[in-house]
Formats: structure tokens, sequence, C-alpha cells
């Protein structure tokens, strides 16, 4: 058991990291798309289709609009960062790897009270649902555990085990900070010690500004859009490029523009002009493109498809 | 005989699923060895967040001998019969007996099923029952096909009798039944074996599991209830909370944290709610001030620290929910109730009845117009009409979606509005069911009335009415609301013209809404719907009537008569009726009425004429005839004006003194008289009965 306690944010994503890999994940980066959260990477949602085994795991920078404080809620921020672990198939000793996480990050199991409770999760953007429980400790919800059963209305064959750690609040509770804006991002001994707060106070607030005040609403529209016609336009493409003359389908670029679709939606929301029975209809609207991204990766090869 | 111990341990299962679950298991299995000749003396099933567990004790240790003789065709017939007779019990010819049947020789099946130990039966029922457990949700895991609520991990099944135990082999997905189980995740997490439930059960006590969901309630809430009087407060009740919180912990350890003073400001709903909902905390209220001041957690461990980190991490956690709710809550109080109720222009209701804000200014009209009938001021009704549902624009009800209402409260009062405003955003939704509280107070009552019947008239105008078990709009339950209303508050409200004038307007309304724009309104569409509506009405309120003993024929009894949009009158004349039924007068009025009114059915399909005016006392031959006429006059008398007053009990009353002329006017006298101008006066006479009758209720419907 690792007893020694981390002392930094980044120091507890760096063991994460490291405690993934020791188990066998391929260390990805986070995919340089705005995203709501760790599982839009296509790393999990392309990758948890097919019956191709894999391993991954990824911080992911997340954006949640409606989430914005201007910086002044102790755990509350419309930009974060998740920490995401695929396995597929999921292995019978998930649980106790997770649990193990836990402890490389400093977290001594015999004084703190780790539950799982149930929540299912359920994606209808992406068409895709599981059950798994999110994690307490000591009543704080610091991770999502989830054993995928569908995605792009796809059953998943075999199974993926998803982990989704919070990593701001996890690392809060670790370290004992009760603001998140307060919390060492380096060593706090380094010559230049900077705290959370000196990195995102400004762009909490100028953000929770933008997002719920001024951005144009009109071009967000046009912009959600193009990128639902693009994506449909990039699917519908002959698979054979008469360039190479090769069999190319565009599922990630395509993917890309379901992305797009979707934090515009997010952002439309955060606007407050999303009323309730057109939300169902935009949330609609993005599961069909994640639905034709879906199927177009069961024609690959990463999907498992016959090259 | 031998005792069952099986368990089946997962990974965590949702404590809602824990106890059907537990029941599930006994019943499938039970009726699986019952089915199979295996009776048992008794069962018990339990259920942790880690497993199921079954005890069967007294089991049989094999299922009895069976014998079965089955009588075949006769010797010599077609072989084909012969065949298909064999092919059926299993058996060939020579295994076949002959025996001399009154129809001659015949074939006989002597089939003796030997019974069989009770292992190999169980070895086939369990697997059954996993494959097809009854979970709400089930899921695979890995890249097996086995479904259960989560990732199943090992089998634990042991037969044991006084020689000693044997675990029951049986494999399922490569879980290989065994006699391990294993204690608490982290107090005791090693496998240790098992050969009955006594030391099954024993051994988890020592490994930090108690087994019985009751018994960690009782734990749970014994130790909060004396951790809170300690320092005297008191814990606030809450069974489901408590029922889940057992479902979530194998070693429930109570620990009661503080409320930081930041939040004392907080609605005690808001406190409670959030606490609740996000935490599973329990709220500890001071009995003296009616604050909720302190929280109670339950860990599923002890430590080193007494709980000391946990319970400082739980209430970091909870500071940040409360900080949560109080930036909602004090966003929320910068917008005027008014400016956040106008952002309901934003929000569609349905696309052919458009928005909100639409929506509130029309109930904020109807209840403007029916608050005479509910006795509230029409401006106040009004007013509070169109601030009701702004609270569905606040951030707090945005996350807290169950306390829509209860926020317009606050902020109505906040705002300083009329206390009735407050109380109509508050309770303008209930009653929410048949138990639910029904609102009395006027205002409230208007626009409670006023929202529900919009919605009614609004889906049926655009025909989305419930059809079979669907029912996405709760329109019964807003029409049982309605009639909840009406009743409990003595309202006469003649409904029907007012369900048709907002048909009407909704139908206009709804075309111009929608894409086909141009489709015409169908003349008498309004009234074929406002008709429809009622029936509606009158079908939910045949339910409500139902249950408090009212039988179907009284109500249609009283369906059948005039005004019966007015539920109040409607129920006042059903309850009269119903009494007066009951009663010796009643019954035998009934019986009399059911003579007359079948002699005159027969004669006038005979005659094809009327019988329903005319009788004349003049004709009158005999005392009983006259006296019959004298009866009905002074029922008449009575009758009219006590239904006019709507005084049920009297027009009753008036009835109970027909008992006894008609009686005797059927003992004493011939209808078919020899002369035609008698006959037709007698029947006219029974006329009379049937229509005075008639004034209270359609005697015609009612059974017996």
């Amino acid at each position: 058991m690792t007893s020694d306690k981390p002392r930094s944010f980044q120091e507890i994503i760096l063991r994460l990291q490291n405690y993934w890999a020791d188990h066998g994940c391929a260390i990805l980066q986070p995919y340089d798309m705005e995203v709501g959260a760790g599982t839009f990477h296509p790393a999990t949602t392309l990758r948890s289709l097919g019956s191709k085994h894999w391993a991954a795991g990824y911080v992911q920078p997340s954006r949640r609009p409606t989430d914005g404080r201007y910086g002044e809620n102790p755990n509350r921020l419309q930009h974060y960062y998740q920490y995401q672990v695929i396995i597929k198939p999921s292995p019978p000793d998930l649980q106790d790897l997770y649990l193990g996480s836990l402890q490389a990050i400093g977290i001594d199991m015999d004084l703190h009270d780790i539950r799982f409770v149930e929540d299912d999760w359920e994606s209808p953007t992406l068409g895709a649902w599981g059950l798994g429980w999110e994690v307490w400790c000591d009543g704080m919800e610091v991770s999502q555990f989830t054993y995928f059963q569908q995605v792009g209305g796809y059953d998943c064959k075999p199974v993926s085990g998803e982990l989704t750690y919070g990593l701001e609040r996890l690392a809060m509770y670790v370290l004992g900070v009760d603001h998140v804006m307060d919390m060492p991002f380096n060593n706090p001994d380094a010559p230049i010690p900077l705290t959370y707060g000196d990195i995102f106070k400004q762009t909490e607030q100028e953000y929770s500004r933008w997002n719920f005040d001024v951005a144009d609403t009109d071009t967000l529209l046009q912009h959600f859009k193009d990128a639902e016609a693009e994506c449909a336009r990039i699917l519908d493409a002959p698979h054979i490029d008469p360039k190479t003359d090769r069999k190319i389908i565009m599922v990630h670029p395509a993917y890309d523009q379901c992305i797009k679709a979707s934090h515009l939606f997010n952002l439309l929301d955060a606007r407050g002009v999303i009323s309730v029975t057109e939300r169902q209809a935009y949330i609609g609207r993005v599961r069909t493109l994640a639905k034709l991204c879906a199927d177009a990766f069961m024609q690959t090869e990463a999907g498992g498809a016959a090259a | 005989m031998a005792d069952l111990l099986l368990e089946l341990f997962s990974e965590e299962i949702p404590a809602r699923m824990q106890a059907r679950a537990a029941a599930d298991l006994k019943k499938l299995v039970t009726d699986g060895l019952v089915e199979a000749g295996l009776t048992y003396g008794g069962a018990a099933s339990f259920a942790t967040p880690r497993r199921l567990c079954l005890t069967i004790e007294g089991l049989l240790a094999q299922s009895p001998d069976v014998r079965e003789e089955r009588k075949g065709p006769r010797v010599g017939v077609p072989e084909k019969a012969l065949q298909g007779f064999l092919r059926g019990v299993g058996l060939t010819v020579d295994q076949l007996e002959i025996r001399d049947d009154k129809k001659g020789q015949t074939y006989f099946a002597v089939i003796e099923k030997p019974g069989r130990p009770a292992g190999d039966i169980i070895t086939e029922i369990i697997p059954k029952v996993i494959r097809n457990f009854p979970w709400p949700k089930s899921m695979r895991w890995g890249e097996g096909s086995l479904r259960w609520v989560r990732p199943l991990h090992s089998i634990l099944c042991v037969l044991s009798a006084d020689d000693g135990a044997e675990v029951v082999d049986f494999d399922i997905d490569g879980i290989e039944a065994a006699n391990l189980t294993a204690g608490h995740r982290f107090h005791a997490p090693e496998w240790f074996s098992v050969n009955n439930f006594d030391q099954y059960r024993a051994e988890l006590k020592k490994a930090y599991v108690m087994l019985d969901a009751q018994e960690r309630a009782d734990h749970i809430w014994e130790d909060a209830k004396n951790m809170a009087f300690a320092q005297g407060l008191e814990v606030v009740e809450d069974a489901g909370l408590l029922a889940e919180v057992a479902g979530l912990v194998e070693w429930p350890v109570v620990l009661m944290g503080d409320i930081a003073d930041d939040f004392m400001e907080l609605p005690t709903e808001v406190l409670q709610t959030s606490m609740r909902e996000h935490q599973k905390f329990f709220s500890v209220r001071n009995p003296k001030s009616g604050r909720i001041e302190k929280f109670i957690t339950v860990a599923n461990r002890e430590t080193a620290d007494h709980g000391a980190t946990i319970l400082a991490g739980n209430q970091k956690v909870l500071f940040a929910r409360l900080s949560d709710a109080k930036f909602f809550w004090e966003n929320d109080l910068r917008v005027p109730l008014a400016d956040m109720g106008a952002k309901l222009e934003n929000v569609t209701f349905h696309n052919k009845l458009g928005t909100q804000a639409e929506r509130v200014a029309r109930i904020a009209a109807l209840a403007r117009e029916i608050a005479d009938d509910v006795d509230a001021n029409a401006d106040m009704a009004e007013d509070a009409a169109k601030v009701a549902k702004a609270d569905l624009m606040s951030e707090m009800v945005y996350e807290f979606p169950e306390l829509q209402g209860v926020m317009g409260k606050y902020y109505a009062q906040k705002a300083g509005m009329d206390d009735a405003i407050a109380a109509a955003c508050a309770d303008h939704y209930s009653p929410l069911g048949p138990s639910d509280m029904v609102p009395s107070e006027p205002v409230t009552v208007a626009v409670a009335l006023a929202d529900k019947i919009d919605t009614l008239t609004g889906f049926w105008a655009i025909d989305e009415k419930p059809t079979g078990s669907k029912d996405p709009f709760a329109l019964r339950r807003a029409a049982l609301g309605v009639i909840q209303l009406v009743l409990e508050n003595g309202v006469h409200l003649f409904i029907e013209e007012a369900l048709r004038l907002r048909i009407q307007k909704h139908i206009i309304s709804s075309i111009l809404f929608s894409d086909d724009g141009k489709r015409p309104v169908e003349t008498g569409e309004d009234i074929r719907k406002a008709k429809d509506l009622l029936s509606f009405f009158h079908d939910r309120l045949k339910v409500y009537l139902r249950d408090k003993g009212i039988s179907h024929d009284i109500i249609d009894a009283c369906l059948a008569m005039p005004n019966n949009d007015d539920f109040t009158l409607l129920v006042n004349r059903a309850e009269a009726l119903q009494a007066f039924i009951k009663t010796d007068d009643g019954t035998n009025l009934l019986q009399g009425f059911k003579r007359a009114n079948n002699i005159l059915t027969q004669a006038e399909a005979k005659d094809r004429v009327e019988y329903s005016y005319g009788a004349d006392v003049k004709y009158a031959e005999t005392d009983v005839e006259k006296a019959l006429f004298a009866a009905l006059a002074t029922a008449d008398k009575a009758i009219a004006p006590a239904i006019k007053s709507e005084d049920f009990a009297t027009a009753m009353a008036a009835m109970a003194g027909l008992r006894a002329p008609i009686d005797g006017f059927f003992e004493a006298v011939k209808i078919n008289a020899d002369s035609d101008i008698v006959r037709r006066n007698r029947l006219n006479l029974l006329g009379q009965i049937r229509k005075t009758m008639a004034q209270v209720a359609d005697f015609t419907r009612i059974e017996g």
C-alpha cells in the first residue's frame, strides 16, 4: 500500500497514470476537442464498440457550461478534468483494481468509507447506457464505475468496464483542500508554486460570463447546424477513396462533428434558449449523429470488421 | 431431513432492489423444490449489498417415489395410434401392460419414477432460477452472456444433514458452486468455508456483516435516535431513506455531524431535500425551534479514529452541496417572481398547446372565472395563478424538481405577497393522488382547479387522451384531482359548459400552433369532446365512489339524472340514494318500482302508448288505490322542493312514504281490470309512480 500522501493536483494525476500504466493500460493523451466528459473521447465511445480488446487510460479536460460558478463555488467548475479508464472486456477484478488506484493516490482504506452506490449511466446523446455505481468516499462521489451495455445503439460484446474519476474533487479530498482554487497544482515547495486558482480562477470567470450571458446564440445555432450537416456529409461519402482507391470510412472526422454538435448544444443550454421540448429534439439530433458514427465504425477494422 | 444454504455473492446490488430480490429468490427456489416433490419445514431469505442468501430447513433428503398409470389405446388399434401413445409415455410395446377393460383388452403404461436425492433436484433448479431471475434491470459483464444485477462472483450452495454437509455441484458460466464466502469488503475480505446457516450467520457477524436488513435498519435507527436524543435533538423520520441506507451497508456505523451556520437561513425543505437526495443523510431537528441543525450519516465500517475522518469528509461534502443550494437560493431571491415567471415564455409546454407562459395566462383567466364558485377573491385567484408556476424557472427547482411549489411559496413570501398567494404556489399541484392532501384554501382551490381543467381540456382538444396503461401527461390523476377538489370543498360547478368553452379555445389555438395551420374547426367538435371528457370524469368518479363504498348501479342511477356535471350534486344524490336503498323501505320500494316498471313496459309495448299522464282519482275503485293517489300527491309535494334545494335526505324520506301504499296497491289491485278505463287509469297511476321516483334517480338502473 502506498501510504505517502501526494502533495499536489498534478502528482495525483501522475500517480493515476503510472498505476494504470502498470496495470496494462495504454496511456493516451486528452482528445483535442471540447467535450462534456471523458466518455466522448473516441478511445471510449468508438473503442467500446466491436469485439476487439482494448485498455486505455487518459486525462480528459471536460466542459460543462451550465456548471460555471465564476470560480466561486468550492468545487463546481465549467472546465475540469476527468481521468478515464476503459478496459474491454471488463476484468473480473475491476473493483479491486479500482480500489488499488485509490490507494495509489494516498487514500487510506482503513480510515475512509468507500461505497458503491447504484448509479445507472445513460447518455441519451450517445445512445449509450450501462449499469454500475457512483463510488463514494466519505459521502463524496469520487468516481463513476460503469459496465457498458450499449453504445450507439449496439450491444457491447464484450462489455467494457469504464472508470471515470472527477479529478478536482478527488484531489481536493486527498489533499485536504476546501476550495478548489486553493489547491496546489504543482509541488508547493517548487520555486514557483502554483495553485489551481492561479491557473483557472480567471478563466472560470471569463467562461462563466461568456457561457451564461454573452455567447451569441444565433452563431451557436448556425454552428450546430453546420456540424450536423458536415457529419452526415462525411459519412455519406463513398467508402472507396477515389484518390487512393482504398476503403477509407471517415468515422473519426465525422465523429468530431458529432462532438462539436454536442458541445454546441451544451452551450445553447447554458444560454437558456432551449426549451424542455426542444431539448429532447436537440438530444435526438446529436444521438442520430452518434448512431451514424457507430454504424460506420462497425464497418472499419478497429470496429472488428474484416479488413 | 436436510437443510439447504445458498448464497449468491456479487458486486454491489442496488439498495432499492435487495428486499424484492431476496423475496423472489425464496419464492422461486421453494416453488421449484415443491414442484419437484421436495417439501420443506421453513425458509428465509436475506440480502446485503453484496449477497443474496436463502436458507431452507427440514427439506426432504429425497423426493418420494411416484407411480403413474396411463390408459392407452385398445389392443389391435392401428399401429399409428399405438406409436403415438408410446412416444407420449416414453416406453416400448413390451413395457406396456395389457388389461381387460370395459371395451376389451387395453394397453396400460405404468410409469414409475423413483424418488431422487435432494442434491440432484437442487442442481437443476438453482441454475434455472439464476438464469431467469426477475431483476428490474440486469447486465452482462466481461465476455460472458450470463445476466445478473451486477457481476456475480461466487455461489455458495451447501446441503447439510446430521451426518455432515456437502456442496451441491453445479456450474453457471464458469462459476462453480462451493462452500465458500467472504466477509466485509474491507474489514474481513478473506474467504472462509461454511457448513450450515447458523454457522454462516455467526461467522459473517464476526466478519463484520449483519445479514438481516431489518437488523441493520433497527441498529441504525436506534443509534441515530440515541445520538440525537443525547443532544436534545430528534431525527426526522424517513422510512424510505432508512431502508435505502440499510441496503448500502453490511456493517452500519452511525455518525452525527454538524451543518455549518452559513446555511441556517435556507428553507428546511431545501436542507432536507439536499441532504436526503444527494448524501442520503437523515435530518436532525431541534424540537424547540423546528430547525434542522445536524445530520446523521451511516458509514459501512469502523475505523481506528472512530469515524472522525469519515465524518469530516461527509461534512465537507455537505458544505459544498449546501453552498450550491445557497447559490441557487440567493440567485433566485434576486429575481422578482414576475420576472422569473416571464421566462416561461421560452419554455414550450406542448407544441400544440403553446408555451408555459401561454398556459399560465389561460390558467389565470380560468382561475378568475371560477373564483366565485369556490368563494375565492377573483383578483387574488388570478394573481396567484400568474405566479404559481414561476418557480419552475428558479435555479433551485431546476436542481431539485421535487421542490416545485414549495420554493414558489418561499419566493412569494419573500416578495411580500399575500399568504393566500404563497399557499397557492405551494399547494396548487395537489392532490397528486387519491390519498394526497386536498387543498381547501379558496385561492388555492381556484388555481388548482384551473390548472387541472386547462390541462385536461387542452389534451382533449388535441386528441392526446390516455390509452390503456399509457397516460404520459397524468390526465387520470388530473381528473381525479378535479373531482377531489370539487367534492371535498363542496363546490358546485356546472362543468360541462366550462369544458366546452375551454376545448373550443384550445382547438382554435392548437390549429394555429400546429403545422397544418389551415384545418377547419369541425362543427360540434367542441361539444363532442366536452361530452367525451365529461364521461372520462364520470369514469374516474365511479372509481373514486366505488372506493368509498358506493356501488356502480347507484352511481349509474344518479349519472342518468340532469346536471350530472355538478359532481357535488351527483355525489350527494348518490350517497343519499345508497343509504336509502339499504333501508328496509328502500329495498321494498325498489321492488315495487321494478314491478310497476315491468308492468308498464310490457303494457306500453303492447298498447303502443306511454302511460305517463292522466291518472285520475275519480276512477279509483278501491281504498288502496285512493291511498296510493294520496301518497303520491304527498310525496310529490315534498320531493320536488327537496330536489330543488338538493336536500336528498328529505326526498328519500318522502319516497319511503310510498312503500306501504305501493305494496298495498299491488297486493289488493288487479291492474288488468275488465273496464278499459279503469285499466288505463291504473296503468297511468303506475306511470305516476315512475314519474315521481324519476325525480330522485333513475331506478331502472339499480340492481336488486
